[in-house]
């Protein structure tokens, strides 16, 4: 039995629960809000918005970047003439009730309801996985079209007052749509250059990072809206801008905080929008005419089949990858009206546009029709027709070496062949980019860091964050696969490094990851082993200490008999035992202790050297512990490496540590570390002792 | 002097797909570059001033002048070649058609994934190695002059140890992974759709860069 969510997409549902809360409101005898125009341009639609330029898909929406202006610019215009023209038609002939609606006010209408909503396209597109390619056409159409949108509605809200319209007029109305679109983007360009720059600096103050993020995205669009340039290119823009030389910047944890916040926020948003859209239709003031609202409906559909198949047909002229009738099917399906066309409505004031409610009856009938309607039916459909999904891959280093030497290699050829193409243009903008503008922007080494060395670190530092969270469990994961440096390359010596070298910033901060994982991943394995019987740590460690203490003294003994220097007395037993306590590895060590990782992933991998190997950098010993008397030849001065250790912070790098406190002794203490060794001929020192 | 207008190439006929005006384009270049010779060498790709920062330009190169890509049945590298061999050569980046079968589109990928292939496996032995690996990568990172060896060789082991993963599966400790073979090859190239991407425009060629 297909449950309710599979079958009607998140947005119904929200509009169906506005209705009913609008109903609701409207019962009790209050009166129910209704979604004003200021809140919506400037609360809820930026998050959007700026989610979705932040994490725009680049490469493929750059690749396709010609045939989204076409269907954004020419689709839009089409629509808004087309609608407004025929509506102007149907006004004339239907009778009194219409006519006094003039051509201007039609063709208002017609640029209102004609763009198509990014919002409503996000909403029901994430929840059917087409492929790529039409989800980013579509997509990158609700965006683009917001220029021609906010030109036409401000033209013809101003045309609409005047007298006359003259050819002037017009071509300065031409003129502004230029202004308009590349105004915006240069406005989002600039703030996005200052946001990089910025963020170049933060490196002390890791906390407030994802604030400019925020900020200056939401200020190159308050910029833009306040010159009546458009603010949604300005908003992609500058996230497009500032988010290779941001993330080169910044920590690994300030890139989650603004993953997960531009992620919250754009939930949020969109949850509110649709349930502001079924309040305020309960809310409104409405105005129902049947031949202007079902002719609205009838011609923007058709104007939307006609403009897609016959700009398809222009487009498949330069285009590589045609576009097959499958896809225009759903490119024209996936036209999706919504609250932004609501608000544009809802902005006509009443005394230039006294029909304004009739106005919004159509729009919200439309929006409601595209949601509901298409928004249902557009999945069964893609199942029908079999349209491609998206596929799952996982981006391989292999696979980034290929495509890096395949653009080299198709650059070398429009070389040869003296023809300037794509690549040749993208390749001087790569080595521009590398040469000028990553000095400014990027901090410190990561300027001059390749793009595939980048690429490689961010999948080691995914790698080996996979590998702590699933390997505590003490089982190697199927994902890891067992294939080793020795299968490729017999001759190499198995302690080969097989990471590049890190520079000391990244490796703190993997460290640290690993770190903070692996403790929460032994405090996990402990609750899980509660068969196996594991001695209560406390004990444990108390047993160590004792045994410690009877080597030690028993050396002391030795040492009495031929030392010049007295022997370091035993600390008091809290001392002791903050020292045995910060070293989970409870053997002894050994000898060549110098060519001991630092890091070792303890069960999970015993043989895959590059998950355990992650740090060998110059040798730390395993300070932690006084040497094993039996190994110390040095006889005559027993070394205590006592001072560095005592209740290190870091558990892991015993000899930079800091002075005891009880906390770290007992976080330390908490940790159980792996089954003690027993070592050879050492009595068991029962409990209680 | 003989401007081949009228002959079609007997391997370029599979798809009549290279206009006339595209060979008289490309005939116009080749006589840039070879300097109104009828054969071009090696030396005559360093007055091309762009291929200069191409990190790979050596193995572009040359691939124009290896036999394997020249369809001709011997193996090894030619000293100079002719301008039907240079058509040769670019008949490899020619756009996929509509009209194109199941079985041309397959054949046309091995195709231009063949020539890939031969780019990366420099001694011709048929399977690319660690070491051929690892030259692939360091010359890709040949352009950042401050890198040590060190990251370029642990990169391509990665990358191997990944391919062998793929190709292979699992591997007991003791087995070896020779080398990247032509069919590996392929199995890493599954998801990449080689066939659009592997192609150069020659619709519309009329800025002709200039040599030295």
């Amino acid at each position: 039995i297909p449950s309710v969510s599979s079958i009607v997409p998140e947005s119904c549902l929200l509009i169906v629960v506005g209705l009913l809360v609008g109903g609701l409101i409207k019962g009790v005898g209050e009166e129910p809000p209704i979604l004003k125009s200021n809140i919506f341009f400037l609360f809820l639609l930026p998050p959007i918005i700026l989610d979705a330029g932040y994490f725009l898909p680049l490469r493929q929406f750059t690749e396709n970047l010609g045939t989204i202006l076409i269907f954004a610019v020419v689709g839009t215009l089409w629509n808004a003439f087309f609608l407004g023209g025929l509506m102007y038609a149907v006004c004339q002939l239907s009778g009194p009730s219409l006519s006094h609606i003039g051509l201007l006010a039609n063709l208002l209408f017609g640029s209102i309801i004609s763009a198509v909503d990014p919002v409503a396209v996000l909403a029901v597109f994430e929840e059917i996985h087409i492929n790529e390619l039409l989800h980013i056409l579509v997509f990158g159409e609700s965006l683009l079209n917001d220029a021609v949108t906010v030109v036409l509605y401000h033209l013809f809200e101003e045309f609409a007052n005047f007298e006359q319209v003259t050819i002037i007029d017009i071509i300065l109305g031409f003129l502004s749509f230029f202004v308009v679109s590349l105004g915006g983007v240069f406005v989002g360009v600039i703030y996005g250059v200052i946001a990089a720059f910025t963020s170049r600096f933060t490196s002390h103050i890791r906390v407030i990072e994802p604030l400019f993020v925020f900020l200056y995205s939401y200020m190159a669009y308050l910029s833009a809206e306040l010159f009546h340039l458009s603010g949604i290119m300005a908003l992609i823009a500058s996230g497009v801008v500032m988010r290779p030389y941001v993330e080169a910047n910044i920590s690994h944890k300030s890139h989650t905080t603004i993953k997960y916040f531009l992620k919250m926020w754009s939930s949020v948003s969109e949850t509110l929008i649709f349930i502001f859209l079924g309040v305020s239709t309960v809310a409104g003031h409405h105005y129902w005419n049947w031949t202007f609202v079902i002719s609205t409906l009838l011609f923007c559909l058709i104007a939307r089949v006609l403009g897609v198949l016959v700009l398809t047909w222009f487009i498949n002229k330069f285009r590589i990858v045609k576009l097959t009738p499958k896809d225009q099917f759903i490119i024209a399906y996936g036209g999706l009206r919504g609250a932004i066309a609501f608000s544009l409505g809802y902005l006509l004031d009443y005394q230039h546009f006294d029909m304004r409610d009739m106005f919004l009856t159509a729009i919200i009938t439309v929006i409601f029709f595209t949601v509901f309607v298409q928004g249902m039916t557009i999945r069964p459909l893609v199942d029908l027709l079999a349209v491609k999904k998206k596929q799952e891959t996982k981006r391989s280093i292999n696979e980034e070496i290929h495509t890096q030497f395949l653009d080299h290699l198709l650059t070398g050829i429009e070389d040869i062949c003296g023809h300037y193409g794509h690549h040749h243009w993208k390749d001087k903008l790569n080595r521009f980019n590398k040469k000028y503008v990553k000095k400014c922007l990027i901090a410190g080494e990561r300027s001059k860091e390749p793009q595939l060395i980048a690429f490689y670190h961010k999948m080691e530092m995914k790698q080996a964050i996979e590998l702590v969270e699933s390997g505590g469990i003490g089982k190697i994961p199927s994902a890891v696969s067992t294939v080793s440096i020795q299968n490729i390359n017999p001759k190499s010596l198995p302690v080969e490094r097989i990471l590049p070298a890190l520079s000391k910033d990244k490796e703190e901060e993997i460290r640290k990851i690993l770190r903070n994982n692996l403790q929460k991943t032994r405090q996990r394995l402990r609750s899980y082993n509660r068969h196996t019987l594991v001695a209560d740590p406390y004990e444990e460690a108390w047993n160590q200490m004792l045994l410690r203490r009877q080597k030690a003294r028993q050396l002391e003994q030795k040492m009495n008999n031929y030392l010049t220097v007295p022997a370091h007395k035993l600390d008091s037993p809290t001392m002791s035992r903050a020292r045995i306590g910060s070293d989970p590895l409870a053997y002894e060590p050994k000898a060549d202790s110098e060519n001991l990782p630092i890091i070792t992933i303890d069960p999970a991998s015993p043989q895959s050297p590059d998950s355990a190997d992650l740090m060998n950098e110059e040798p730390k010993g395993c300070g932690g512990l006084p040497p094993s008397p039996e190994e110390d030849e040095e006889g005559l001065v027993m070394r205590v490496k006592e001072p560095s250790s005592p209740g290190t912070d870091d558990v892991f790098t015993p000899g930079t540590g800091d002075s005891p406190s009880n906390q770290r002794m007992l976080r330390c203490l908490s940790d159980p570390g792996p089954r003690p060794e027993p070592e050879e001929g050492e009595p068991f020192i029962p409990k209680g002792q | 002097l003989g401007c081949p207008l009228e002959l079609t190439p007997h391997h370029l006929s599979a798809s009549p797909t290279v206009t006339s005006e595209q060979i008289e384009h490309l005939h116009r270049r080749f006589k840039q570059l070879s300097r109104d010779q009828l054969t071009i060498r090696k030396e005559n790709f360093d007055s091309i001033p762009d291929l200069e920062f191409n990190p790979i330009r050596g193995k572009i190169v040359h691939a124009f002048f290896d036999k394997r890509n020249l369809r001709q049945e011997s193996e090894g590298l030619a000293d100079e070649i002719n301008f039907e061999d240079f058509l040769t050569i670019m008949s490899y980046f020619r756009p996929i058609e509509m009209n194109m079968d199941e079985e041309q589109l397959d054949r046309f990928r091995k195709e231009k994934l063949k020539f890939l292939f031969h780019m990366y496996d420099s001694d011709h032995d048929g399977k690319i190695t660690l070491q051929e690996y690892r030259n692939v990568v360091e010359e890709l990172l040949s352009g950042n002059p401050h890198l040590e060896k060190e990251s370029a060789r642990s990169i391509a082991d990665g990358a191997m140890m990944e391919a062998a993963s793929i190709c292979v599966g699992q591997m007991g400790p003791d087995q070896v992974y020779e080398g990247i073979t032509f069919e590996d090859f392929l199995k890493m190239w599954q998801g990449i759709d080689i066939e659009t991407k592997m192609h150069v425009r020659f619709l519309t060629m009329e800025t002709i860069a200039h040599c030295y």
